[in-house]
């Protein structure tokens, strides 16, 4: 190393001597720093998305490398956000790799103390009997003046506020042609 | 806004930027406070006679924007001489049935209508929330009404608004609200100020208003302060709601709600919609003026939209499929059915009432004694392990070897996994694209309720009962793709959106949905989404390259029209009422109505046209009547009909509340939803004995750092470590008072709960003197809950069950409690001490005080 490269390699020179004179950009970076790049650059893809927090609706760019959320930022095209987040949703993508998250499913039988497995396709089959014998133990046809009921009270549903218009629009569809009445949300609340 | 809202308090900020004044009132100091130009603390629970003060004053100086006013507004029309205010009945309008606790509202009617008003009898609706039906579209009313345009008129609106708030002075605010006089005539000069031709003013809120007894009211006096300052339907203008979930505006429109259907079509009633043409007529009301005159059109199109080829005008479009309320179907009710054995199953979509509904040991007790309860979520919430870790196994009251619920937990796509559209708090609709595959068994709620469907209609396929073939005549068949046959979402955004039943082709507008089976729509109010085939939410056209009113950034409904009843922007003539607020306005030469915005109003309809006599539905709107979905054109500043606890808003006090209403012998909301049920109680309120058990007002609120009822952010990381602790804050005053350390720990008493939590004492929290006494309110998070990174007391445990009576929402942002130093006991010795405060309370679960207030003297005030 040549004096004139160990000197240029002092911040302070740089600080001094280059556009950076509050240290505070170019003048302070080392080789190590200079060599980093954002995660965002180097993504295979990125998917427009809208934060799951609260109703405002900020935009959201999700970055994907490797099938897996690298990050998730604001969108600066947005109206509404202008690329902001509130501390919430810059923590989206832990929230989305939290390694609390439940990835199978759990189940727990009636008076026992602990969770066990359980297949999907077999829970969606035990839960689709389940649902038809309580409609059928609670089903009523008519009120007591012969007025058509068409209803269970048999089985509730609640939650919706967090889920797509889609979502909601089969899970009513779907219950409403079962005869069940008692769907609600977080509206109510 | 600053604290729960962040993002959208950028647009606040930029506002005073450019010389707004902004004034926060909150009972506690926040972050809002600290940029506001003028913070007024308020006793929680008394915002209605802080607004009624604002309405005296801009009545008093006559600063309303007349114009607009006598043009836009209903103040000049002239109500029936049956009608009494509560001024004259103590705290209760005309019509009160004390058998029921509803009004007759017969006599609440314009002059000459008095037969018109709907049911008559408000009792139903009550147990229906048929209030809620309201948020596309006012209530029935017969379009033609006598009006007095000098205002005159002992019985017009304007007269009765003025007699009706003549008392709310500056100095009753003060003794209501613990808000001096000057600090509240700071606000109400600043907010009168910013109205007329050139100026605009904007009310915002988070729907916290809506968690009171009278919450309904709250907005009602919101919106009559900025329909007398012709703030509507303007650009800077209007009534904001701030709500609180991605798509909690979404699930309303599209509801999962017991009592209503997509689009603000009510769920049929077993006595009063036997026939689909009665349920029509129940909507679109036959004669009346405005646009659910087409209401047989959206019913038609959305059973078609359901059932499909078994729809047919002979069958009524299989209307007699849909199940038909008798009564209260509430989440409130369903709690308390299920305690008592009566509900059997239970589906948990994203939702934590363990946590996040009001009287959390009732949710937990109700769960805790069912057949089985499915939870899909993100996390192990609190209400799936309520068997095993819930604070009723520790004190013996749930033992998990003698629980019986089967628990299912299926763990669910995050937002990031699925695609589909949020729908934001301005009705805007925002497509998500998917970014990843859900990991392991995690599937989206599309996919769980397509194949739930599919597996219910293959196991009836074989059946003969009429009663399955609702189910199996269902239009059931979404394409799927991709290795977990995940159900195409864009298919049924397009169902929703509605299509030509014949050619498959989507609907541009709800104009084109037709009675007679030839269109299908899933949402009438979304109609438009899916035009030309293509997907309008999933716009991203750039700020940057857009005006500011970015109507090609999604897709917002109706119509993709950004501020409702837009046609307010202009003058009764159709000019702007301004250069610098011109935004809709009617343009001469061709003859149409044009702007930046999409207009809210029939396109070419002339601002001279006056309706033929007798004209009904949208031909009856005259060119000057802004308010097409309301049934007279005009904005309500009195509500004949549609509210019913009161055609205006009254103060009560909430029904918790440790001061006697100043303003009337009524003491809280006489047609409040109760429910006296043994797990249920009050906390006794004056005129009551032993108000003075539950000393100290209580509020609630959210954290930035938190969301909810905390799946969301308990469980993550960065946020956790943030707001790591369950905490309550407290004035000095109150800490000396109470002897409570900074920093150590208090627990707090209620008639249902005791909770503990950490001491902050601080200023954010203030004393207010009120009727010449200091309350004290203390403040806590509401997000914490036993399971997750960081965890705590639920402070929804203390509140009890009492409703709103239009929305059957319940109070849950006031109560009153007792505040005591050092941590709670444990064990079956919490249970002594709630039950020691019951005792010395005088409260016997199960039997509520009555609805009306009752003196010592045993004199009920007002009720005749």
């Amino acid at each position: 190393m040549g004096l004139r490269t160990f000197i240029e390699g002092w911040p302070v020179y740089r600080q001094l001597t280059g556009t950076d004179p509050l240290g505070r950009g170019a003048a302070a970076k080392s080789d190590g720093s200079r060599a980093l790049t954002a995660r965002t650059e180097d993504a295979d893809s990125v998917a427009r998305s809208v934060c799951p927090y609260c109703a405002v609706g900020c935009g959201q760019r999700v970055f994907v490398k490797d099938g897996q959320v690298s990050q998730i930022e604001g969108d600066p095209d947005s109206p509404i956000s202008r690329g902001r987040l509130c501390p919430k949703g810059s923590a989206s993508k832990s929230l989305v790799t939290s390694p609390l998250r439940q990835t199978t499913v759990r189940y727990r039988r009636p008076y026992s103390t602990q969770w066990e497995d359980l297949e999907l396709d077999t829970a969606l089959d035990m839960i689709a009997d389940r649902m038809l014998a309580a409609r059928e133990q609670t089903w009523e046809d008519v009120d007591t003046q012969g007025r058509p009921l068409n209803r269970t009270l048999g089985f509730s549903s609640l939650g919706g506020a967090t889920l797509d218009n889609e979502e909601n629009y089969l899970i009513k569809k779907l219950f409403t042609a079962m005869g069940a009445l008692q769907i609600e949300n977080q509206a109510r609340i | 806004m600053a604290e729960a809202h962040p993002v959208g308090f950028q647009w606040v900020m930029e506002a005073k930027r450019r010389g707004a004044k902004v004034f926060h009132v909150d009972p506690r100091f926040t972050r809002t406070s600290a940029v506001a130009d003028s913070y007024l603390p308020i006793r929680a629970g008394t915002d209605i006679a802080l607004l009624g003060g604002v309405v005296r004053y801009i009545l008093d100086n006559e600063l309303d924007f007349r114009e607009y006013v006598l043009s836009y507004t209903n103040a000049a029309t002239i109500v029936s001489e049956e009608f009494s205010d509560t001024e004259d009945g103590d705290g209760f309008f005309s019509g009160f049935d004390p058998e029921t606790g509803t009004y007759v509202q017969d006599s609440w009617q314009y002059e000459g209508n008095e037969g018109s008003s709907g049911s008559g009898h408000t009792a139903k609706e009550r147990d229906s929330a048929s209030g809620l039906e309201h948020e596309s579209h006012g209530a029935q009313i017969d379009g033609d009404t006598p009006r007095d345009e000098t205002l005159q008129h002992p019985r017009c609106v304007y007269q009765i608004l003025k007699r009706h708030f003549a008392r709310y002075t500056p100095e009753m605010v003060e003794r209501v609200c613990g808000i001096p006089q000057d600090k509240f005539l700071e606000l109400a000069e600043a907010w009168t100020r910013n109205s007329g031709r050139e100026r605009t003013g904007m009310l915002i809120y988070s729907v916290g208003w809506t968690q009171h007894s009278v919450g309904v009211q709250y907005i009602r006096t919101g919106a009559i302060i900025q329909l007398l300052l012709g703030n509507m339907g303007r650009p800077g203008g209007g009534v904001m709601a701030l709500r609180g979930h991605a798509s909690i505006q979404g699930s309303t429109d599209i509801p999962t709600l017991f009592n209503l259907l997509p689009g603000y079509l009510p769920m049929p009633h077993h006595a009063d919609h036997p026939t689909f043409d009665e349920w029509v007529d129940s909507i679109r009301h036959p004669g009346q003026k405005g646009f659910w005159g087409n209401a047989g059109s959206f019913a038609a199109s959305l059973l078609k939209a359901y059932w499909g080829d078994a729809a047919t005008p002979e069958n009524d479009y299989c209307y007699g499929y849909l199940p038909r309320l008798t009564g209260d179907h509430g989440t409130y009710q369903q709690v308390l059915n299920m305690i008592d054995g009566k509900i059997k199953g239970y589906f948990l979509l994203g939702q934590n009432p363990a946590v996040g509904s009001a009287h959390g040991r009732a949710q937990r007790l109700g769960m805790a004694n069912l057949d089985w309860l499915v939870v899909r979520d993100l996390f192990m919430i609190e209400s799936a392990t309520f068997w095993q870790n819930g604070p009723e196994v520790a004190t013996g009251e749930i033992v998990p070897k003698e629980c019986r619920t089967e628990v299912f937990f299926l763990p669910a796509a995050s937002h990031v996994e699925k695609e589909g559209t949020f729908t934001q708090t301005q009705r805007l609709l925002q497509w998500r694209e998917k970014a990843v595959e859900p990991p392991g068994d995690a599937r989206s709620e599309l996919w769980f309720f397509y194949h739930l469907g599919r597996k219910l209609r293959e196991k009836l396929a074989d059946s003969p009962l009429p009663r399955d073939r609702a189910l199996l005549d269902l239009t059931w068949d979404y394409p799927t793709h991709g290795p977990q046959a995940e159900p195409s979402a864009e298919a049924v955004l397009r169902e929703i959106n509605g299509y030509d039943v014949a050619t498959g082709r989507p609907l541009s507008s709800f104009a084109e949905a037709r009675a007679d089976g030839s269109t299908a729509i899933g949402c009438w109010i979304y109609t438009g989404v899916y035009a030309d085939g293509v997907n309008q939410a999933a716009r991203r056209k750039s700020r940057h390259e857009q005006d500011w009113v970015a109507a090609e950034w999604g897709w917002a409904w109706p119509a993709n029209r950004r501020i409702l009843y837009n046609r307010a922007s202009a003058d009764p003539d159709g000019n702007p009422w301004s250069e610098r607020k011109r935004y809709v306005w009617w343009d001469a030469e061709k003859s149409e109505w044009t702007g930046y915005d999409v207009p809210d109003f029939e396109k070419t309809k002339p601002p001279s046209y006056q309706p033929p006599p007798g004209a009904s539905g949208t031909e009856g709107i005259a060119g000057d009547d802004p308010f097409i979905m309301q049934g007279d054109g005009k904005g309500w500043l009195y509500a004949p009909s549609g509210v019913l606890d009161g055609p205006l808003p009254t103060h009560y006090e909430p029904v918790e509340s440790p001061v006697r209403n100043p303003l009337y012998g009524q003491q809280a909301n006489p047609t409040r939803k109760m429910y006296a049920h043994p797990v249920n109680s009050v906390n006794p309120s004056p005129p009551e004995q032993h108000s003075q058990v539950f000393p100290y007002v209580f509020t609630v609120s959210r954290l930035t750092e938190h969301h909810t009822a905390g799946a969301m952010s308990r469980t993550v990381s960065p946020l956790a470590e943030l707001q790591p602790e369950m905490f309550v804050e407290v004035s000095p005053e109150l800490a000396v008072e109470r002897g409570l350390a900074h920093l150590g720990w208090a627990h707090l008493v209620s008639g249902r709960a005791v909770i503990e939590a950490k001491v902050l004492v601080t200023d954010r929290l203030t004393p207010l003197r009120v009727e010449n006494r200091l309350i004290h309110q203390v403040w806590l998070p509401y997000h914490f809950g036993f399971e997750g990174l960081v965890t705590g007391d639920s402070a929804n445990d203390l509140f009890g069950i009492s409703l709103d009576p239009n929305v059957l929402i319940q109070e849950s942002k006031v109560g009153t409690c007792d505040v005591r130093p050092g941590r709670r006991p444990t064990g079956p010795a919490l249970l002594d001490l709630v039950a020691d405060y019951q005792r010395r309370a005088g409260i016997n679960p199960g039997h509520n005080a009555p609805a009306v207030t009752t003196d010592s003297e045993g004199k009920e005030h007002g009720a005749s």
